[in-house]
């Protein structure tokens, strides 16, 4: 214990430090990551492999066999008896008594107690659960809503937040210092003790049960003019007064020059952006009132009130869900991470 | 690419004209007006403007929305959300439910942020070590934190559920099952669990950046002197990784405090009460009962403010010990 809470040893001898390290480290993937990889499991099973208890790593489900005159019916295996050993289709239950029948005899009906066989499952992937997102449910709209959101918010916090960073960094006017403490001072009006307001305020602009009432309050944020201001800082101003020389205009300053060579910070604040758009409950859920305008966290939290019974299309709603916020982080995880650690916010 | 950058070009050129305009007219730098208008705009219209307006609505009465016609109260609305007869007990209170929200927030807070601080402190002291594999295990701890708030819930709703893998893996071993969101004390823990799982990577982060910003010579100058290794944690990590701790402590309190989304749906505050939370509160007084209360919950949306003024002024406090 007491040489874990020291940093970066040199040597390479494993001693019970690193074993010990080691194995919170493999805990810890099991608890972070094993929950996700049963979700992905989960919903690739069928309605009865998901109603199997105890339920089956991989994805099953009970077995049946065509029965001349009576459709598909479940397959049993034997386990005890006379019909030891064969496999038999359940035509109907009454009680603890099961009606069988052998499916290459469909004439004879054999009555055997429900005890004393088990249920023959055979492994396939379930895929109806996500086809069938996009054919029973709306589930194409609410993907759209939250892209339209994500994407159009993401410009604009990108474009609105980048303009001020740029004249509170590189000018010099009477009432700067006061903008920027206005604005730093917004990081105390978080968006849950103003739910009530804002709602009046979308209601008045007719922004509510539309997506641009999601998409404008968030546009502002103190966190993005800090962070690209304290880059745009590091920028050196020859640069600026090279392009004036040239009779460049102001703006053309900040989108030709500036904006580029702040790319890093601004990609940065676009990932922020993402996230804080397409995770975004509590704001849209006062917003949205109607489904058709709903997110795809909205639609979820609906479903799941009305689909508890209905566990394979929840799971595969949640995993279309978290899939691109997945994608994109196996690809930019290095990015995101320093990103966010530099930055010290989220 | 290219057309990317075509388009870049195209759009931004549309201002041209109009900022050229300006810019002749504005001289000394006043054209920086114009470019943090927008910003401001939105500020004034959805933090600033709405600070006034939760005023409004918390000294009138009603379920009107329109606060033309909402009748003035005064502090009506403050003295019945803080009426007790025993402010320890919920049940004595006339809005029992704010009050079980405030003692339900401080208990979360008091061991969501606790214990996730300290499993943040032991992730990022062992990923500083020389790990094989540590950007992975790295990515692994984080992942949860981009996660969306419904998505966690609905993770952990299925694992936990009666019939779940957690209670398959209870009787294989023997125990019985528990209905663990349907038992108050149990889902309390859980909602501390999964609030800890959600977000500790995030934190863990921001720690990690603090001890890899330790200076490689002081640690090595404490193994040339065979430095106990706890005594070289207390005396020469700790105090240094100090102000990156207070960051991580006040951002935790500042999200504890108004943590909603994934308990919300996770339990939607039950069972009972005993996973209602501050915020949730709020907003079911004003949005998800029967009768809006608008003026309850602005009321009590400017009492949460209050608290969460003091632990921002403290986050830049700390801020600044830790940049400067």
């Amino acid at each position: 214990m007491a040489d874990m809470l020291t940093a970066k040893r040199g040597h390479h001898r494993w001693d019970w430090t690193d074993w010990a390290a080691h194995l919170y480290l493999l805990l810890g993937v099991l608890v972070m990551f094993g929950p996700v990889a049963w979700l992905g499991l989960s919903s690739l099973k069928s309605e009865t492999g998901l109603n199997a208890f105890p339920p089956t790593l991989l994805p099953y489900e009970a077995a049946t066999a065509p029965v001349e005159g009576r459709g598909n019916l479940r397959l049993y295996t034997i386990d005890s008896g006379d019909f030891a050993g064969q496999q038999l289709a359940e035509i109907r239950r009454v009680g603890i008594q099961a009606q069988m029948v052998d499916p290459k005899r469909p004439e004879v009906i054999i009555r055997l107690p429900v005890e004393g066989r088990t249920p023959v499952m055979r492994m396939r992937l379930a895929t109806e659960n996500y086809t069938a997102l996009f054919s029973r449910f709306d589930f194409f709209r609410y993907f759209w809503n939250s892209s339209f959101i994500t994407i159009v918010a993401t410009v604009l916090t990108l474009l609105v937040n980048s303009m001020s960073a740029f004249v509170l960094s590189k000018y010099r006017f009477t009432g700067r210092e006061s903008v920027f403490l206005v604005m730093l001072a917004t990081l105390m009006i978080p968006p849950t003790i103003v739910l009530v307001p804002n709602y009046l305020i979308a209601a008045q602009l007719g922004l509510t049960n539309s997506l641009w009432g999601v998409i404008w309050p968030g546009v502002a944020t103190p966190t993005g003019v800090f962070l690209l201001r304290q880059y745009m800082l590091t920028l050196p101003d020859e640069l600026l007064e090279a392009a004036r020389m040239d009779n460049a205009s102001e703006w053309r300053i900040y989108w030709r020059i500036v904006l580029p060579l702040s790319a890093p910070a601004l990609a940065v604040l676009a990932i922020f952006s993402v996230m804080w758009r397409w995770n975004d409950f509590l704001w849209p859920m006062v917003v949205l009132a109607r489904s058709e305008v709903f997110t795809l966290p909205l639609a979820l939290n609906s479903f799941q009130g009305e689909l508890t019974t209905q566990w394979n299309f929840l799971l595969a709603m949640t995993v279309v869900t978290l899939l691109p916020v997945t994608i994109i982080f196996a690809f930019l995880q290095k990015y995101i991470t320093q990103g966010i650690a530099s930055a010290g916010v989220k | 690419m290219k057309i990317l950058t075509a388009a870049y070009a195209a759009v931004m050129n549309l201002p041209e004209r109009p900022m050229r305009w300006a810019q002749g007219r504005l001289r000394g730098g006043r054209l920086g007006w114009v470019f943090v208008a927008p910003n401001l705009a939105v500020f004034a219209l959805f933090s600033f403007l709405p600070i006034v307006i939760d005023i409004v609505y918390a000294t009138t009465g009603g379920a009107q929305l329109l606060p033309s016609e909402r009748p003035y109260v005064g502090a009506d609305n403050f003295a019945s959300l803080l009426d007790c007869t025993n402010h320890l007990d919920p049940n004595t209170c006339t809005r029992d439910l704010f009050w079980h929200g405030i003692w339900n927030t401080l208990r979360f807070v008091v061991f969501q942020v606790g214990l996730m601080l300290g499993f943040s402190l032991l992730t990022a002291l062992v990923l500083n070590r020389k790990i094989m594999g540590r950007g992975f295990f790295r990515a692994m701890f984080f992942y949860p934190v981009l996660l969306s708030p419904v998505v966690v819930a609905l993770i952990w709703k299925w694992i936990l559920q009666r019939e779940g893998v957690l209670n398959a893996g209870f009787m294989a071993a023997g125990v019985t099952p528990v209905n663990w969101l349907l038992d108050a004390n149990w889902a309390f823990f859980w909602s501390v669990f999964i609030s800890i799982w959600a977000h500790m990577g995030f934190y863990t982060l921001i720690l990690l950046a603090g001890l890899q910003a330790i200076p490689a010579e002081i640690h090595e100058a404490a193994a040339m002197d065979a430095t106990p290794p706890l005594r070289h944690f207390r005396r020469i990590t700790w105090p240094l990784l100090m102000p990156s701790v207070l960051v991580v402590f006040v951002l935790g309190l500042i999200r504890a405090v108004q943590m909603f989304d994934e308990i919300y749906v996770l339990t939607g505050g039950g069972p009972g009460t005993a996973t209602t939370f501050i915020v949730q509160y709020i907003y079911k007084t004003g949005f998800a009962d029967g009768v809006r209360q608008y003026g309850l919950a602005a009321a009590a949306s400017l009492l949460l403010a209050g608290v969460l003024l003091v632990l921002t002024l403290l986050q830049l406090k700390g801020q600044r010990a830790k940049n400067g």
